[in-house]
Order: C-alpha cells, then structure tokens, then sequence
C-alpha cells in the first residue's frame, strides 16, 4: 500500500486514487496532419520506464482533482508531486529514507495546509487489525 | 403500492417515500449497545452541491447565503442551521435540515441559485444523493478504525471536522460532530451496505470485554 501525498487533502492511501498513466504526453498540434502510425504512436504508445517515471493520479474518493507525480517504477519511492500543468522537476535528489510517501517540501503549491491527518503518516499503522487494507 | 390517494401533493409525497436505510433501522436499533455505540439512521435533510471558485465575487456571494465556504479539506463552514462541507477546491456540500427546502417553504436552493446568477459554476439539488447514519458512542471511533486508514485520534480528528475518505472500502464524508460522535454520508446506493458494515463492526461490543 502505498501513501500518497494528495496536494489538497494529505497523506491518503493509494486506494483513494486511480492511475492517469504517463504525464506530460501533449496532443499533436495538428491532428489531421498525423499519418496512422504517429496516430497511434500519440494514442497507444507510452514509455515503459525503469526508474523515476512521471504519472498522473487522481484523488478519486477525496478532492477528485489531478495532479503529477514521479515515482520510481522500481522502489515505489514517490519523488515529487506537482500539478497539472507544470513542467516536469529534476528528480536527481534521491529521496529521504522517511517512508513511502516521501515528498519534497516545495513540490506543491496548494498543500501547505493541508488537515492534521497529512501530519501523520503513521495512520496506516495505527488502523486495527481488522482494517480490510 | 403505494396508496395512491395519498399522493395529494407534496405532504402526500413525504409521507410515503423511504429513506435508503430505512429496512434496516429495527437492525440497527437491536444493534445499538446504549452506552458504548449506537448508530441510527438521520433524518432526511436538504443537500445542495455547489461549484464555484471560493476566491470569486460569485464565491463570496455564495458565502455569505451559506455562513462561509471550508478553505481546505478538513474544515468545515456554516452557521448552526447550515453545514458547508468542503468536497474539493472548488466544491462543497452544503447540508441544511429539511424544512429548508424550497418545497417545504425554505429557500436554501432558490437562494444559493440566486446567488450564484449567472456566473460560472453550479448549485444542484442533492438531497435525494446521500443518507445521514449517525455513529455515537465512546467505541464509535473503534468501530470507525476497522474500515478507515486516516488517524480518527482526536488530537488530529478532531469535533467540527469533516474529510472525504473510505469507510468499509466505500467513499463517504465522514463528519465528526462531538467528542464521541460521527456522522456518515454515504450515497444512497451504498447505505444498505454500510449500514450492514457498521452493524457488524459494532456486533464485538456487544459481548462482554475479553480481559
């Protein structure tokens, strides 16, 4: 399970949201001048990273708002989240042993505030054992 | 069927419809264990959805109809007939009692319309959307922890507070009103499962504690 920093609402588990696939891939500028290979190459053709991979993910039980996010396909280690729209950060800096759900502090614009429970990643810790995650 | 001669208007409507959990509120009644936790079905209220951008000028009209707009997630505005929760940046719930409908003489609805004109964003009527269970009691955050990852401690959950989350595997707005007491919004097609869920969540404290 992982825990992934909503931009919005905090630290959530990752069966609040559903995956967006690859970010930052553009629509042609021109559609009508693609031929059918770069057609589908547009549609159907994603990059198959090893390593830091930039993806899209919604908060589909919570705020339902988009936002970016680099992880590493390998580690699961979440690097970065951003929003829409902006361009993808440098992701040289390894990142810190803390835990799953690590994100740089500057990496979102509208999540200084988030609740109390951002706070607190342990919260999945803390569920019973009966908790059906 | 439904009785038809009763259908004389919208009091002849009120007096036969059901609300989503109504067939389980015997269960939940011979559920309840007074003094450790409790849960009941609400009342019918009237819901309003409401998209706007609460930094507008249309945002501050809508304010001040509802008694504010929450700015982040876990907070929660209104007056003390009005809850405004907060659904997302750009979107709230406003909850009122059910006299506040325009059917019934209020002017919740008719009032948020008019205050949002014709600028963008919407208001639309949700009442019939969600269900209200009350879950109180001092084991209700027990029986919350079974189905819910977020930490429900008070010193971070605390009373007056509301977040969009899971419980039992489905997406609710769980509302905390007292120091012991959580109200749940589930939409309506998931009531009879949570209402089942929460039952027997509750079933352990029931029996006498293990030492």
């Amino acid at each position: 399970m992982l825990l992934i920093s909503c931009p919005n609402c905090g630290s959530r588990d990752e069966t609040e949201f559903h995956y967006g696939g690859q970010a930052h891939v553009p629509y042609p500028e021109n559609p009508n001048d693609l031929n059918d290979r770069e057609w589908a190459e547009y549609l159907f053709y994603r990059a198959n990273t090893k390593g830091t991979f930039a993806e899209r993910w919604v908060h589909s039980t919570g705020c339902r708002q988009w936002f970016n996010m680099l992880r590493d396909t390998v580690t699961y280690d979440i690097q970065a989240v951003y929003p829409m729209g902006t361009p993808r950060p440098a992701s040289a800096a390894p990142a810190p042993e803390s835990g799953t759900a690590s994100l740089a502090p500057d990496s979102t614009t509208t999540g200084t505030a988030g609740p109390s429970v951002s706070a607190t990643s342990s919260a999945s810790t803390t569920a019973p054992k009966g908790a059906t995650k | 069927m439904a009785n038809t001669a009763a259908l004389t208007g919208i009091n002849g409507l009120r007096d036969i419809r059901r609300s989503p959990a109504s067939h389980l509120a015997g269960a939940m009644e011979a559920g309840s264990i007074e003094g450790t936790v409790t849960l009941s079905e609400g009342p019918f209220q009237t819901m309003a959805g409401v998209r706007v951008d609460p930094r507008s000028e249309e945002g501050a009209r809508i304010a001040s109809v509802a008694g504010g707009l929450p700015a982040r997630c876990g907070e929660v505005a209104g007056t003390d007939r009005v809850t405004v929760l907060w659904l997302g940046p750009q979107e709230f719930l406003v909850v009122a009692p059910e006299e506040a409908h325009d059917s019934l003489g209020g002017d919740l609805i008719g009032s948020l319309t008019a205050a949002l004109g014709d600028a963008p964003g919407q208001v639309v009527d949700l009442s019939a959307n969600r269900t209200t269970f009350e879950l109180s009691g001092p084991r209700a955050r027990a029986v919350l922890e079974k189905g819910c990852s977020l930490d429900l401690h008070p010193r971070s959950f605390t009373p007056g507070t509301a977040l969009n989350t899971e419980v039992g595997n489905i997406p609710v707005v769980l509302l905390k009103t007292g120091d012991d007491s959580f109200r749940l919004f589930p939409r309506a097609s998931f009531a009879d499962y949570l209402g089942r869920w929460l039952l027997d969540a509750m079933r352990e404290f029931a029996s006498p504690e293990v030492p």
